[in-house]
């Protein structure tokens, strides 16, 4: 006789269990409440080779803002995101989603280089972002540029939400693409050397920065070449916040309270030396055992009497 | 969101942190109860608010705590801040298309371990699919978020002690929450330092 064993059901994915809910209370309220998103100026740019007499490589760049409608949510984050140790991943869109399917990737594309013992791909981790996009029909709300250097040279990618890809030698995403795609039309020539590819990165950041409401703050850049990947957080500061040339500190017992509980952390313990544990020695008191204390402290237990 | 009402905010100070919450509980402009408290401990050192749906407040705070325990018995230590709101991110975002009505409000002080023996005080908030943000001053989060972000701009300033940060940190929610008419009715403020926790309920508009 055969038994037949079920295979058990993994769970994996997404959990579905509150969209009935979410949709019913959507209905009768004013709307569900808004992710953050990265309205956000993504760059990427091929450099090197040719007749620069550099080594090839890319360059990427990003503004540091963070959206919440038309609240700026973070005015300093970090949107290049790591893949692996010669591949970046800048990300626009969803926050939530740029960062964990960036994460995710990441991860997969390290066990990937385990398994086959030789450093990953650019074509494999756009391969993978994308196949992974195209499942969730656009819904996973990641606009990304994909970068880096690997054994067949230096690749520049733009994967969109939907899972389509573009391999161009100068890419730009997020709602200040067309500011900094501006930048790059007008001033992109091949073969640029390093310090002219970083500039121009810059420049078409910020662009992107003074030019769309979505995009603002800090540049954060990042070159990889074949000798390794630099990333310079912060690489420029345009709006840096004033000082505050008062201080508006209020004076200690401003504010009225009704109850207060002062948890100390605290633990002081009074240890009273005695030799002949619970006998009666002479020159020390004996303390009797308080109730509730230690086993067998409840019922006002003796100790060796 | 707007449907039961209320806000979160906390702040960093010199060697200390702050989170604060109103305590109103309503069903759209109806007041329900007024001791809803919204921040709960997960350790001595670390603290976290939950304002959003108030279903969701405790289907969370119990997975949370579910998530900690195991945590805290399999790794046979305490849980830190960062990791903590890595815990809570990855579980917001096992629900992305059809999420916790929360915005969570992460504070606590890091231990000294051996790596690292001056730790900085933490905060952090998430969305309600748990993309983490991670200020260096202060973070807000609830109906009144809009206002709370206005105040604390400008009432924020570096190294408070504790006794000035309890301050800045009841006059920030006191004056955001007034002007929201979805929270209020009481506020609460606990604020941590690496030797005691103060805790205290203020006394706010009523109406």
């Amino acid at each position: 006789m055969t038994v037949q064993i079920q295979p058990q059901e993994e769970a994996v994915g997404f959990d579905f269990s509150n969209y009935a809910r979410n949709q019913f209370l959507g209905q009768h309220m004013n709307g569900l409440p808004k992710a953050t998103s990265t309205g956000t100026t993504i760059v990427g740019l091929k450099f090197g080779g040719g007749d620069s007499g550099e080594e090839e490589g890319v360059c990427l760049g990003a503004d540091t803002r963070a959206t919440a409608g038309d609240i700026v949510a973070d005015k300093n984050c970090e949107k290049i995101h790591y893949l692996t140790p010669m591949i970046r991943c800048c990300g626009a869109g969803t926050a939530a989603d740029t960062e964990f399917v960036t994460n995710l990737i990441s991860s997969n594309l390290e066990l990937h280089a385990l398994s086959q013992g030789r450093p990953v791909r650019v074509v494999t981790a756009m391969t993978m972002l994308k196949q992974y996009l195209f499942r969730y029909q656009g819904h996973v709300g990641a606009h990304l540029v994909l970068g880096g250097v690997d054994s067949t040279g230096s690749h520049l990618f733009t994967i969109h939400a939907h899972g389509s890809t573009d391999k161009l030698p100068y890419v730009t995403m997020g709602s200040g693409s067309l500011a900094a795609m501006a930048v790059f039309e007008s001033a992109y020539k091949p073969y640029l050397k390093r310090e002219e590819a970083v500039a121009l990165v810059a420049r078409a950041i910020r662009a992107g920065i003074f030019n769309d409401l979505g995009s603002g703050s800090n540049v954060d850049v990042s070159i990889i070449t074949k000798a390794g990947c630099e990333t310079l957080r912060n690489y420029e500061m345009p709006n840096e916040r004033g000082v505050k040339s008062r201080n508006y500190k209020f004076r200690r017992g401003t504010t009225a309270w009704v109850k207060e509980n002062i948890r100390s952390l605290i633990v002081k313990e009074d240890v009273k030396i005695t030799s002949g544990a619970g006998k009666e020695q002479p020159g020390i008191e004996p303390h009797p055992v308080p109730v509730g204390a230690g086993p067998g402290g409840e019922e006002g237990m003796d100790v060796d009497s | 969101m707007e449907y039961n009402g209320g806000s979160v905010v906390a702040m960093i100070g010199k060697d200390c942190v702050a989170i604060a919450s109103d305590l109103r509980l309503g069903q759209q402009s109806v007041g329900v109860a007024m001791n809803f408290d919204k921040v709960f401990p997960v350790n001595d050192k670390l603290y976290y608010g939950l304002p959003g749906l108030a279903t969701d407040v405790y289907t969370l705070r119990e997975q949370l705590r579910f998530r900690v325990n195991m945590y805290r018995m399999k790794e046979e230590r305490e849980i830190t801040p960062k990791t903590f709101t890595h815990l809570v991110s990855s579980t917001l975002y096992e629900k992305r298309f059809g999420p916790y009505f929360i915005e969570p409000v992460v504070a606590g002080l890091p231990s000294p371990t051996e790596l690292d023996p001056h730790p900085k005080p933490f905060i952090s908030t998430m969305d309600t699919i748990g993309c983490i943000t991670t200020p260096k001053d202060f973070a807000v989060a609830g109906t009144a978020s809009n206002k709370l972000f206005g105040v604390a701009e400008g009432l924020w300033e570096p190294d408070l002690e504790p006794e000035d940060l309890f301050e800045t940190i009841s006059q920030t929610l006191l004056n955001a929450v007034d002007r929201d008419a979805l929270s209020g009715w009481g506020a609460i403020v606990h604020v941590i330092t690496h030797d005691k926790v103060i805790t205290r309920q203020l006394r706010a508009r009523m109406d």
